[in-house]
């Protein structure tokens, strides 16, 4: 892994914790190439105001309302409105840290996992302090061995803690699906770990059909340093839709391609610098991972990086995913390796993600050889339609649309393909990961 | 009193009784899974749509009493 940097600051030495207004913010750690010790941790953010009292810390969550945080898992749902929806219940909750990174162009959450699980874990103790919960379950993918290396010893340390919820660490098996919520869910209750029918949504029903608070791990870390600095201090970053900082992992055409922070509302441009550079004129840009949308290279010059932003051009940040893809590749097999691999991880239980995913792939590959495919391009536009919507998760629409917007972004590319088959980037090795590269 | 259609995807088979018994809505996709619209459905299809529920086979067709979403 590449070591994460930020934006605006080089940080050679521990930093002093983020209390102030520049990025880092969860990253201050990160000229470092191992994780932070507890004592490190405390020394650079300060230890956590104790408890008030005994049962649960309402007042944590109004000021994770007023910071306007976001869950940083892809779907950027208020995490003050999901902290009040398990609230609501009577029962006992149980915490679920989500830093199974299911996504192949993503690492953010291994990075957080290596170099600050304390603030990862902080900000679960704190969750569990707001809902009056006293079991946490880290999920990680036991194909990150150094992430479950560094959370399990960041737990060890932390055992001295009697007043904390009791921290549990769960490796998972590999895949785009198995850190999905629901699938999450099962395999942590020792279920099959597929996706489920819902409702009932994880805050009424989850793990053991306890209420359940289940976020990515960024959104943890950030919980961590609002309940140390507030709300205000959150809001000095950002953007006042979007507030705060974002972890992103970017790729492809850049001469320091990894893990860097950034306020949302970033220039493209400044991103770009941050990690050294071009190495190549791109020719799109991949927002979001494998469920996102591409975007064309005549828009990347003034793009800015922030969701309201995205949003015009149909995109979103995602989970925090960009990759720049170079001019030699070609976008057709780029993205029909792409829908190949994610219907592979398809989990096999709904009918039109199971028939449709395949389809649809198989029409991209038609494209990709051969001597031109006349009807794939309609019939891709009618597949991807046809799947949307209509599996018990998400799975299905995030390749769809990820479809369309190729069609979309390329259209004379597509257009080229159909008439005479595949091009020589479709021979070139596929430049997007594929298999969680740790 | 509005009512809508939902399918669970998981447990449907494809034995297509729904689009037999309720053809004004269901549709089948080219594998023969269900396709319909969340619309509520007409007042006079509600009995239709009850039958094609309790017809199939995995019961992965639900006749939904619309109310106040809840989700988080």
């Amino acid at each position: 892994m590449n070591p994460a940097t930020t934006l605006e600051t080089e940080q050679p030495h521990l930093a002093d914790g983020g209390g102030g207004d520049s990025l880092p913010r969860l990253l201050a750690s990160s000229a470092l190439d191992r994780a932070l010790t507890l004592d490190e941790h405390l020394a650079i953010h300060g230890e956590l105001a104790p408890a008030r009292r005994r049962g649960r810390e309402t007042g944590l969550i109004g000021e994770i309302d007023r910071a306007g945080l976001r869950g940083r898992g892809g779907a950027g749902f208020p995490t003050a409105r999901k902290l009040r929806a398990v609230a609501a219940s009577r029962r006992k909750p149980v915490i679920v840290v989500n830093a199974t990174e299911g996504e192949p162009a993503s690492q953010k959450d291994a990075t957080l996992a290596t170099t600050v699980p304390h603030l990862v874990l902080d900000g679960a103790a704190l969750a569990a302090r707001a809902l009056g919960a006293d079991q946490v379950l880290v999920a990680v993918c036991e194909s990150a061995p150094a992430s479950i290396d560094a959370l399990a010893g960041a737990i060890a340390e932390r055992g001295g803690d009697r007043h904390g919820p009791r921290l549990e660490l769960r490796a998972i098996p590999a895949g785009y699906l198995t850190g999905q919520e629901s699938a999450l869910i099962s395999h942590l209750e020792g279920g099959p770990g597929l996706p489920r029918f819902t409702p009932p949504m994880p805050f009424e029903r989850g793990v053991g059909g306890r209420p359940t608070l289940i976020s990515n791990a960024e959104t943890y870390a950030h919980i961590a340093l609002i309940c140390r600095h507030g709300a205000d201090w959150f809001r000095r970053l950002g953007t006042p839709a979007e507030p705060g900082s974002a972890l992103v992992t970017v790729g492809g055409v850049l001469a320091d391609p990894g893990v860097y922070e950034i306020e949302w509302g970033t220039p493209l441009r400044a991103l770009v610098r941050a990690a050294g550079g071009l190495t190549a004129p791109p020719r799109a840009a991949l927002l979001g991972g494998y469920g996102g949308s591409w975007i064309g290279t005549e828009h990347l010059g003034e793009l800015v990086l922030s969701d309201e932003a995205l949003a015009a051009h149909g995109a979103s940040l995602g989970a925090g995913v960009l990759f720049l893809l170079d001019g030699a590749a070609c976008p057709v097999a780029e993205t029909a390796r792409v829908v190949r691999w994610m219907a592979e991880q398809s989990a096999g239980q709904c009918g039109p993600c199971r028939h449709g995913l395949p389809a649809l792939a198989g029409e991209f590959e038609w494209l990709t050889r051969g001597a031109g495919a006349p009807d794939a391009v309609r019939r891709i536009a009618e597949l991807a339609a046809v799947v949307r919507g209509r599996g018990a998760c998400g799975h299905p629409d995030g390749v769809s649309g990820f479809a369309l917007s190729a069609l979309e972004t390329f259209p004379e590319e597509f257009h080229d393909h159909a008439a005479h088959g595949g091009c020589e980037g479709c021979a070139a090795p596929g430049r997007l990961p594929l298999a969680s590269a740790r | 009193m509005s009512y809508r259609l939902r399918v669970n995807p998981i447990t449907c088979q494809a034995h297509g009784m729904c689009h037999e018994l309720l053809p004004e809505r269901i549709d089948l996709d080219e594998w023969g899974y269900p396709m319909f619209d969340s619309r509520p459905l007409e007042p006079d299809l509600v009995e239709h749509a009850r039958r094609a529920a309790q017809a199939c086979p995995t019961f992965a067709l639900l006749v939904e009493r619309e109310k106040k979403l809840s989700r988080a």
